[in-house]
């Protein structure tokens, strides 16, 4: 082995209790670093598609200036062969249209304003988590039947039960009246206040024929196994339909979900930003720690590195020495923390993590009581490395302290 | 190299109001080969005149040649290169690096000097053996004794063949019979490569090795004898 690092390697040991302190600091931060970060980098995820599930898909193709201003002639025409083409062309089946509309909605009790979304009984289940969350009755039957499910919150405020029949007036596409009656098949227990509130569905035939909107629909709506396969995917979609003319004549636009939901990123940054500013104050405390002890560990060693300098050995090789040794230090503290860091993480990933109240948070948010900390490169080594760096920056200072040490007062230090 | 010449050289030191005299007008010349004691009460100089001849310290006035070199119109780095290269130090005690053996110490010195990786090992095995620790070197330096240090300290000194030696009270922590057996390698060296050793001491003993004796008294050289080494001349 070299000389200078078997040197670095055993000053480290002078005063091995300070040393693996250090380290264990270290070790500890980036422990809780790995976890945090995997917990909070697996909680985006969840709720991300937890919430594109539930609400906007992953993916839409729209009318161009129709995410800005939904407006109900803005359709688009031929859906259902567009549709079908897509997902041949694309290979999967979780590609579903959908339609929406305002109407005037009466029970025998009472009348609402309501939005009415027209979805397709056999494919909005592959797209959309609210299929799965019906309290009572059961799902949509037929394209063309005459059928709705409802919000729990709306059909109380409706007083309407299954088996009750609504009336539903509005003005359709066309500019014509809409009228149509749908009975009451299904209610929704999702768990999202808003949802339960407002959530209104009926099958796409009855609600194309309702608003004078043959095989028309608003948007198509996509879901892909997994979310990275998005932008892949929107470039193949408006590759495919504009090799088939159909992005210009019809004036189509695909969207991804962060145009579709613009707040969710945010939310998430801001979250992060919030999150990383407690990891920041973590990171300092840990390098300042590895600072102290650096500098306690130049001063013991003056009268040495004094006769070291009289020797002719230069400053800047002392001061390398130094780093060295803080590298070594901060390889075992970064190596040993994102090891155990993993094992935690992985041992969550499989049991799940939850704690005290997180049941009732978990309820208004329609997630699961359990997280599942995500280990990956990003997760295991962001935070580590960033101690990694904090400690390095932090060594600069001792080893700068050695530049300028004056060989004859030092080696005159006890 | 290695003919040191000092002309008029001056020190103070100043500590608070008071200035204190290192150095006082200091002329002296010094063969290639010499063995030369400074001598002289605590206080008197020594130390700051060999500093000065290492360039460890720059005087104020005056002028330090060694050799082709002007010692006190060198650099900060030029000087480093001079002591690392040329210039072999011992000092009072604890010199070396404690967490390395005693051939680590030697080695990570030849490292610095850019020794080649594979010249290192027998090089520093052989000097090793050459001032008698045979048999010691992976020994760090708190298993060594004192005598034995110093001889660790003096390997890595005269590895780089440096024309010069310094030596700054040498055996001021060994017992007399570990000082003679230093002094005897010290002789050793200067006659079998030529390395011109100066010594800073105030024992007597070691004073009665040198052929040339300087004498100083509150920075000023008062005496300057040559004389018949005892001990040298006895062949051991
Ligand atoms: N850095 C310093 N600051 C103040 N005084 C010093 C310093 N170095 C040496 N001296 C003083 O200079 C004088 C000579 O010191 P020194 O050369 O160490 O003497 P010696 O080695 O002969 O004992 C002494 O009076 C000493 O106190
Ligand atoms: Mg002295």
């Amino acid at each position: 082995m070299n000389v200078t690092l078997t040197m670095a390697w055993r000053n480290l040991w002078r005063n091995g209790r300070r040393t693996w302190l250090t380290i264990a600091a270290m070790i500890f931060t980036n422990v809780l670093l790995v976890f945090l970060i995997s917990l909070q980098l697996g909680m985006y995820d969840t709720m991300i598609e937890n919430s594109l599930r539930a609400f906007s898909g992953q993916m839409q193709v729209q009318r161009e200036g129709y995410l800005d201003e939904p407006r109900m002639r803005e359709t688009i025409a031929g859906s259902s062969a567009i549709t079908a083409m897509l997902r041949e062309q694309l290979g999967i089946e979780s590609i579903t249209q959908r339609a929406q509309g305002f109407a005037l909605a009466s029970s025998q009790e009472r009348s609402f304003g309501i939005q009415l979304i027209g979805v397709e009984p056999a494919y909005e289940p592959l797209v959309s988590s609210l299929p799965g969350l019906l309290g009572e009755g059961r799902w949509l039957s037929d394209s063309n039947a005459e059928e709705i499910v409802l919000g729990r919150v709306l059909a109380r405020n409706l007083q309407v039960q299954l088996g009750d029949e609504i009336t539903l007036l509005g003005s359709g596409a066309d500019g014509s009246f809409a009228a149509g009656l749908a009975t009451v098949v299904g209610i929704l227990d999702t768990g999202l206040p808003d949802a339960d509130r407002s959530i209104a569905q009926l099958p796409l035939g009855t609600f194309q024929s309702i608003f004078s909107m043959p095989d028309q629909a608003h948007a198509l709506v996509f879901e892909f196994p997994d979310l990275n396969q998005v932008p892949a995917r929107k470039s193949q979609v408006e590759t495919l339909l504009s090799k088939k003319q159909l992005l210009a004549q019809f004036q189509l636009a695909v969207h991804d979900w962060d145009a579709l939901q613009p707040g969710l990123r945010q939310a998430i940054m801001s979250d992060m930003v919030s999150a990383w500013f407690m990891y920041g104050i973590l990171i300092i405390v840990v390098s300042l720690s590895v600072m102290n002890t650096q500098l306690m560990s130049v001063l013991e060693r003056t009268r040495e590195f004094g006769i070291m300098l009289a020797l002719g050995i230069k400053p800047g090789r002392l001061g390398r020495l130094v780093l060295l040794e803080t590298l070594i230090m901060s390889l075992l503290g970064m190596f040993i923390g994102i090891f155990i860091g993993y094992l935690l993480v992985a041992w969550f990933a499989h049991t799940g993590f939850t704690f005290a109240g997180m049941a009732e948070a978990a309820a208004k948010y329609n997630m699961d009581e359990y997280m599942y900390p995500q280990a990956s490169l990003l997760s295991l080594f962001w935070g580590p490395g960033t101690v990694f760096i904090g400690g390095m920056l932090a060594a600069i200072y001792p080893a700068l302290k050695l530049q300028r040490m004056h060989p004859i007062e030092a080696m005159r230090a006890v | 190299m290695a003919s040191v010449s000092c002309k008029d050289l001056c020190k103070t030191f100043s500590q608070g109001d008071t200035t204190i005299t290192g150095l006082d007008k200091v002329s002296l010349e010094i063969e290639r080969g010499s063995f030369l004691c400074l001598s002289g009460p605590s206080g008197s100089g020594k130390t700051t005149l060999l500093n000065a001849i290492g360039g460890l310290d720059q005087p104020d006035s005056g002028s330090i040649s060694i050799g082709e070199l002007r010692v006190d119109q060198m650099s900060k780095t030029e000087l480093a290169e001079m002591r690392l290269h040329s210039i072999g130090f011992v000092f009072q005690a604890y010199n070396l690096i404690p967490v390395l053996s005693a051939l680590e110490n030697v080695e990570f010195v030849m490292q610095v000097q850019g020794v080649p990786a594979g010249q290192r090992r027998d090089k520093a095995m052989a000097i090793l053996a050459e001032v008698g620790l045979a048999g010691m070197e992976q020994r760090l330096p708190a298993q060594l004794s004192g005598g034995q240090q110093q001889r660790v300290a003096v390997a890595r000194a005269i590895v780089s063949e440096p024309a010069l030696v310094l030596a700054d009270e040498p055996t001021a922590n060994l017992d007399s019979k570990t000082s003679a057996q230093l002094m005897d390698l010290f002789i050793e060296l200067n006659q079998t490569r030529n390395i011109t050793f100066i010594i800073a001491t105030h024992d007597t003993r070691v004073m009665a090795y040198c052929r040339r004796l300087i004498r100083m008294v509150d920075g000023q050289i008062v005496g300057d004898d040559l004389q018949e080494p005892a001990a040298a001349a006895e062949p051991s």
